[in-house]
């Protein structure tokens, strides 16, 4: 028992990660269907525009990852989404009636995204931490908090972008470089970063520590608070670069945007193979869960198999599907 | 009757009983005969398959080859409640009581009597719990959560809801580690009269004078094998010890090096921590043992939590003689202070993570430029493994794969590791066979020998005499005395630990 068996002794199929590559199966087993079902599934346009159209909810769901895994949650992203853009809007407008150049509206709008990102991430960590209120609770607050203030600012109506800054902001989300929109750059810089911050850097490690046991995490004199705090401060950031580019694709914002858009996050994240009740799960997974739910929509919409408004009862499937897959291929 | 011939007709036996975790065998065909009316110990050492064979025996774990005989007849439990339907219980370790819930509703949870309305009958539940807690002389209130309860209460109720299962084979796993010395009387009287009533009991325990004491039998398993089985009568304690280590024991504590003249590391002045301890004052220097004695309950655990940040604390604290403030553990870690914990399981390690990531958790500051070495983590791994003797299976394991020795063993290497001046180890041998006790002390001297200020927390005494140059004894949270090297016997401690003897240092006259 003291001597290690040789790891050539184990065959090649138990070597294999099988449970954290079902959602990667699911997203190659889904590709076939589609391409099987349409013919413009494949095409360089569609494909395209499936991954832009995940990136939203990919680039939210790269912060919720942190938060889950930290044994957290995080149900405000929606809300916090619709007052961000709401409120970078508005600024920017503001601005632009101040008579500021175009080029620096901009440059201040996306600050002010960001600036309101962290201090509703902050505000949600904050709370939870300090304040020792479950996540469940003060994300449920602000959830409501967020949708109403946004609903607020748009006096019930709609909050709409000055044609005077659509030009210079729609190829945020529209324009691509290297044949590749925008959106899917900064996708892939936000997946890539979010990757190596968890599984690489002390903090992602600390993550790690106190979603799976959190007096273990203390009594080996790790900051708990402060960690936890920053996974919400992340998140916000994360909900901050979506809407930098969910702002130039309506330019407009109003009570009913960003609906639903935590739970699509959260499902992302626990498609991906992330532990609902933390400690255990990895970025790439998340973007596989993200793509995944996008694509399901993209079917639907190009084949007439199963009506379009079953899209989130297919969602629903899936998800649960995914999870039963991955407990049933645990040890 | 005679202890190597098969009796006819054990109660529950098992014949070439073979488990392996995947491609590990941990079992390798063992033989075990439990007869009604007798207490059958099982001893070995950490890892030797002691807690492995209860718990195929009992129905928690299926064994991969062998078989086992119920009243003669080949059984296969299909689970544990099977077992408990067939009167073969047993008691665990780590206590499995739901933490919500009431001392009654822990004792029959699962068979819960009703009215004929088909209500649960309290009364009845009451009834009956008061009365097999009374046989354990345990008093709780039976309407309170059991979270609220001491260990050694738990403990109790944990054995009376065994009992309450009207139990034929009764295994029982260290019961005694968290019970005091009468509680541990208590529990005996218990013993001996289901022994009486011809309830067949297998006990595990590290403490070989208990089994002198309670056994009628004994076998000794090592890493995985049967090695002898004995009449208790037949054996002594250093026999024993010999066959669970397989070679000759020799002194148990390492020869103490002369107390340091060593510079003052740590100060401690009129601590208090609301609820547990109150104006507790000591000092510590470089290269001293110094031990902290007392009852279970003395408040020496919640006394170091609270100078450790760990818990709300007030006093005064100073680290090579310049006053600190540890507001939280991160402050406490910063100037050089290390804890380890007694609770391994819950606190000291994440047992469902490989065994790098838990021993560089509390040093990763040390791996991290700014991204994390893995390959260094790695090279620290194995160098945790060949210094401390750390014994897995496999270097990929996750922490819960470790027998309670070697999970210890690997929470030791984990707070040493980012080099600490001041160590402070709470109950550092508890659980752990004699083996490995052997070493953890070799392991103290050396830490002291290299300069280290090392704490002592330890609730045996013999402990405590053999590893420290002074003793500090507390008592309801309370310093009752600190006793020098030449005052250290057992009967000076405990004198203190009861209150028999107090040189009570009040709270403001020691401030020198």
């Amino acid at each position: 028992m003291s001597t290690p068996p040789d790891a050539a002794a184990v065959p090649w199929t138990r070597r294999i990660p099988w449970q954290t590559l079902t959602p990667l199966l699911g997203l190659f087993v889904l590709v076939v269907i589609g391409a099987m079902l349409s013919d413009s599934f494949l095409s360089a346009s569609n494909v395209t525009n499936v991954l832009t159209r995940s990136a939203f909810i990919g680039i939210i769901a790269v912060g919720t990852t942190f938060v889950i895994i930290a044994g957290g949650i995080d149900l405000s992203v929606g809300s916090m989404a619709a007052f961000v853009a709401g409120s970078m809007i508005l600024g920017m407008n503001w601005m632009l009636g101040l008579g500021l150049a175009e080029g620096v509206v901009l440059a201040l709008g996306i600050v002010l995204a960001v600036v309101l990102g962290l201090a509703a991430g902050s505000f949600n960590g904050f709370t939870i931490t300090r304040g020792k209120i479950e996540p469940f609770i003060v994300t449920l607050g602000a959830l409501g908090i967020f949708r109403s203030l946004v609903t607020y600012l748009a006096d019930g109506g709609t909050i709409s972008l000055d044609f005077a800054m659509r030009g210079l902001i729609r190829p945020l989300f529209y324009g691509s470089f290297l044949g590749v929109p925008w959106p899917l750059w900064i996708f892939g810089a936000v997946a890539v970063i979010g990757s190596i911050v968890l599984h690489r850097t002390r903090f992602g490690r600390y993550v790690f520590a106190i979603g799976s046991n959190e007096d273990v995490a203390r009594y080996s004199a790790i900051p708990v608070r402060r960690i936890k705090t920053l996974t919400y401060i992340i998140q916000g950031l994360c909900v901050a670069i979506a809407v930098i580019i969910y702002v130039p694709r309506l330019g407009s914002a109003s009570g009913s945007t960003g609906v639903l858009w935590e739970l699509e996050a959260i499902a992302a994240v626990i498609i991906g193979g992330t532990a609902l009740k933390g400690g255990s799960g990895h970025v790439w997974g998340t973007i596989v869960g993200a793509v995944l739910l996008s694509t399901i929509g993209n079917v639907l919409n190009l084949t007439d198999v199963i009506s379009n408004y079953l899209n989130q009862a297919v969602q629903g499937v899936i998800i649960i599907l995914a999870v039963l897959l991955q407990r049933g291929r645990g040890r | 009757m005679d202890a190597t011939t098969p009796d006819p007709k054990p109660l529950l036996a098992c014949r070439e009983l073979r488990k392996s975790f995947g491609p590990i065998e941990v079992l390798h065909g063992v033989d075990l005969d439990l007869r009604s009316g007798e207490v059958h110990a099982i001893i070995g050492e950490n890892g030797a398959g002691k807690s492995t064979l209860m718990k195929c025996l009992s129905g928690y774990e299926a064994p991969s080859g062998g078989e086992i005989l119920l009243d003669g007849r080949p059984t296969r439990f299909a689970g544990s409640g099977p077992a408990e339907s067939a009167g073969v219980v047993l008691i665990h370790q780590e206590l499995a009581l739901v933490d919500d819930l009431d001392a009654a509703a822990n004792i029959f949870l699962g068979r819960e009597p009703t009215t004929r309305f088909g209500l649960l009958d309290r009364r009845r539940m009451d009834r009956e719990a008061r009365a097999l807690l009374d046989q354990l002389e345990t008093r709780v209130d039976l309407h309170v959560p059991v979270r609220q309860l001491a260990v050694s209460q738990r403990q109790m109720i944990e054995i009376a809801k065994a009992v309450a299962r009207d139990a034929r084979v009764l295994f029982m796993d260290e019961p005694t580690d968290v019970l005091t010395g009468t509680e541990t009387e208590v529990l005996f009287a218990l013993i001996r009269r289901l022994r009486e009533a011809g309830v067949a009991i297998a006990y595990v325990s590290h403490k070989l004078d208990e089994i002198e004491r309670i056994a009628d039998r004994v076998t000794v398993l090592r890493d995985g094998n049967h090695v002898a089985t004995k009449a208790v009568t037949d054996t002594d304690a250093p026999e024993m010890a010999r066959l669970m280590v397989g070679r000759e024991l020799t002194d148990l504590y390492p020869d103490k090096r002369p107390a340091p003249d060593a510079p003052e590391r740590l100060r401690v002045r009129n601590l208090t921590v609301p609820g547990y301890a109150e104006g507790v004052s000591f000092e510590l220097r470089a290269g001293e043992v110094l031990g902290f004695a007392g009852l279970v309950g003395a408040g020496r655990t919640e006394t170091f939590e609270g100078l450790l940040g760990l818990r709300p604390a007030r006093g005064e604290v100073f680290v090579n003689g310049a006053p600190v403030r540890i507001r939280r553990h991160e402050d406490a870690h910063r100037h050089g202070l290390a804890y380890l914990t007694e609770d391994r399981k819950g606190k000291g390690l994440i047992q469902s993570m490989p065994l790098t990531p838990n021993l560089t958790l509390q040093a990763l500051r040390r791996f991290a430029r700014p991204l994390i070495d893995r390959r260094a983590e790695r090279a620290a791994l194995r160098e945790a493994i060949e210094t401390y003797d750390i014994r897995t299976g496999r270097v990929e394991a996750r922490a819960t794969e470790l027998s309670g020795g070697n999970q210890q063993k690997l929470v030791v290497a984990k707070i040493l590791l980012d080099e600490p001046r001041i160590v402070i180890l709470d109950e550092p041998t508890r659980g752990i066979d004699v083996g490995t006790k052997r070493e953890m002390y070799f392991l103290i001297r050396d830490l002291a020998a290299s300069g280290l200020a090392v704490v002592v927390i330890s609730s045996e005494l013999q402990e405590v005499i053999g590893l420290a140059h002074r003793v500090v004894v507390m008592r309801s949270g309370r310093v009752t005395g600190i006793l020098e090297e030449h005052e250290l016997t057992e009967h000076e401690i405990v004198q203190y630990a009861t209150g028999l003897k107090n040189r009570g240092v009040e709270p403001h006259e020691h401030a020198a």
